[in-house]
């Protein structure tokens, strides 16, 4: 019996910056992991992964993430995953201030 | 202290004329990821999880004030305003953008530094007793020793790509203030029969499989030491496991063969080696011998500060705790603790490293170390001057008289930053150290080493620790496991684990459990944890833990 697909977004670290990037449907690349692609079927995904391959002067390290569909759009379900949207914790650094300050 | 040759200054430029064509390269696509990748790390470019993290090589520990002053500015103009002090008495940065990088590379090679060898299966920082050229109990300077192989070891073409990285420390003092013994290669600067020359040991080191290093040889001539390291590093080199690379660092290779069997490959590889060397490092190594003096000791009157201390009980805690004593009668080493309770373990502002290094100047002769335990060292301070220089640490928040004790804590950066992490390690030595504030215990508790990491990879040194911990993934969520009896010094311990693992917030509580049995079971003030946890054994702690029915759970 195949195993179910846990649904995914597809994350990357984006090259300039070196900050935590999601693709969107709209096959942009998004700062928001509520604005990513929700990936439900495992071959849209890989053709996904392939799509973020292709473009190594945005993306580094592609791969996809298990993510869960909340209120506002994806989110993660790994603690890390959950920490890449954000910052550190011991700093108001990273994504955690980007959103505030916008 | 080292000053850079006309070759050192022309190779870091070159470098860094080579890495910002590389950059170029990788941004206008000419280069892929997988091309540039190797070549960012050669050059201390790490990815993490939020942003690039540049890695910068402090040799030894040792910084010279505008040395500090720079990486201040690095702080500022570059990242989010602080550095990160690590573990190998380096400096990182959390937050540069690549484009970036080759800028503040140019901007350290203004300052003779550089990030080369930070990454990479070669061979790493030198490090050495943060105390070197200062500590009462040092046979010399331990420094132009590992100048030496810190010239030997840079861009060596046999050892660019080694089966793993290699780590070096080298001591000279009784009391190991290096962790000696958890290095791939130790050397002991020795006295034998009024002849110095070197002891070394192999095989040791952390991370998955921890391990003490063992003696090789129990005594080699300073002329022999560059051949024989080279023959060890060239025998591990070549016989080193390249299939695996959890089993690929030399403490696998000498458990693997054995010391003996290990000592006779590496003396076969010592009598060729040896005929390459002609003496000129000799030459070297006296050369740095003289550059390394110590500086013009001024000749104040202490006794102000024995008035001082009398009458101001912060400067008295703070002297007792902070500072060590110095060869030099009249003198101090100060440790500046950069561990202030609830902040970051080893950060530091870009206007607390200014200040630090303004005061350098002022009462320490320019000179700075990072120690390995991740604070700042003032080597040389009168002792006329301390009061002074505890003022003005006092108003930039670092004079926290907390040196030894329970809120020094080493901790790797974690999953809050890490990509190699698995769990978080900074809010949790954050959380203990404001813990044992809350408590009022520190003092009471005397020394005491607690050590954490966020992943088996074991760079905040957890097995090592008198309490160690280590955070993991289980089944999703962070999960730290709890060792016990680890040392770093001369008597050297791996820390036996306790048992399962405690959830994120349950560490504090457990922590807090374990210091309070220690207080109640030990013998006398002046029996320390790890000598109560030697003598006791390993039941009372594990039942402060579990409860009875658990304590044998490990």
């Amino acid at each position: 019996m195949a195993r179910k697909f846990t649904p995914k977004v597809l994350t990357a670290n984006d090259l300039m910056e070196g900050d935590v990037i999601y693709l969107a449907a709209d096959g942009s690349w998004v700062r928001d992991h509520a604005q990513a692609e929700f990936l439900e079927d495992e071959t849209i995904a890989e053709m996904r992964m392939l799509v973020a391959q292709g473009q190594p002067e945005i993306a580094v390290g592609p791969y996809l993430a298990d993510a869960k569909m909340g209120e506002n759009g994806p989110e993660p379900i790994h603690f890390r995953e959950a920490f890449r949207t954000r910052g550190p914790s011991n700093y108001f650094h990273g994504k955690q201030a980007e959103t505030a300050s916008q | 202290m080292y000053t850079y040759s006309d070759f050192d200054e022309a190779f870091v430029r070159e470098r860094c004329k080579q890495f910002r064509a590389q950059v170029a390269r990788r941004i206008d696509g000419s280069l892929t990821e997988d091309e540039f990748k190797p070549l960012r790390l050669m050059n201390g470019v790490y990815l993490q999880l939020h942003a690039y993290m540049l890695r910068i090589a402090i040799p030894y520990g040792t910084l010279r004030s505008d040395q500090m002053r720079q990486l201040g500015m690095i702080a500022d103009k570059f990242d989010k305003g602080y550095g990160h002090f690590t573990t190998r008495q380096n400096i990182q940065f959390n937050w540069p953008t690549l484009k970036d990088i080759p800028d503040i590379l140019d901007a350290l090679a203004d300052v003779q530094m550089h990030a080369i060898q930070t990454s990479g299966n070669t061979i790493r920082n030198t490090t050495v007793d943060h105390f070197a050229g200062a500590a009462t109990d040092e046979i010399a300077d331990p420094r132009p020793t590992a100048e030496l192989i810190r010239q030997w070891s840079t861009d060596h073409p046999e050892f660019q790509f080694m089966p793993r990285k290699f780590k070096i420390a080298v001591g000279a003092s009784t009391h190991d203030r290096a962790a000696l013994k958890v290095h791939d290669l130790a050397v002991e600067l020795v006295d034998k029969d009024g002849q110095q020359g070197y002891r070394i040991l192999v095989g040791g080191g952390l991370g998955r499989t921890p391990m003490i290093g063992q003696v090789i040889t129990d005594f080699i001539p300073k002329a022999d030491l560059l051949p024989y390291l080279e023959a060890v590093v060239s025998t591990w080199n070549i016989i080193g496991r390249r299939d695996n690379k959890y089993k690929a660092r030399i403490k696998i290779t000498v458990f693997e063969n054995g010391i003996e069997k290990m000592r006779e490959l590496v003396n076969e590889e010592f009598a060729k080696t040896r005929a390459k060397f002609s003496g000129y490092d000799q030459e070297v190594l006296a050369d740095l011998e003289r550059q390394f003096a110590p500086p013009a000791f001024k000749n104040a009157d202490p006794s102000s500060l024995e008035t001082a201390v009398a009458v101001d009980p912060l400067l008295a805690r703070w002297v007792a705790r902070n500072t060590n004593p110095h060869k030099v009668e009249n003198h101090l080493s100060v440790v500046i603790s950069l561990k202030e309770h609830g902040k970051t373990p080893g950060d530091a502002t870009g206007d607390q490293m200014r200040l630090m290094a303004d005061l350098a100047d002022q009462y320490g002769y320019g000179e700075l170390r990072i120690s390995h335990e991740q604070n700042v060292i003032l080597p040389h301070v009168a002792k006329a001057d301390i009061p002074a220089l505890f003022t003005e640490l006092a108003k930039a928040g670092l004079a926290t008289a907390n040196a030894g004790l329970t809120s020094d804590i080493i901790a790797c950066p974690g999953m809050d930053y890490c990509a190699l992490a698995t769990a978080r390690s900074i809010p949790v030595a954050e959380q203990i150290a404001l813990r044992v504030k809350e408590l009022d215990l520190e003092d009471e508790i005397g020394l005491m080493k607690i050590k954490i990491s966020g992943c088996i990879n074991a760079c905040g040194h957890h097995h090592v620790g008198h309490i160690g911990i280590l955070g993991l993934d289980r089944a999703g969520v962070e999960n730290y496991q709890i060792t016990l009896g680890g040392d770093a010094t001369e008597t050297a311990a791996i820390g036996e684990r306790t048992g399962p693992g405690f959830a994120y917030d349950e560490v504090v509580p457990a922590v807090e459990r374990l210091l309070k049995t220690y207080l109640e079971k030990r013998n006398s003030a002046e029996e320390t944890f790890l000598d109560a946890y030697r003598r006791l054994g390993a039941d009372p702690f594990k039942e402060a833990l579990y409860g009875d029915a658990k304590k044998n759970a490990a």
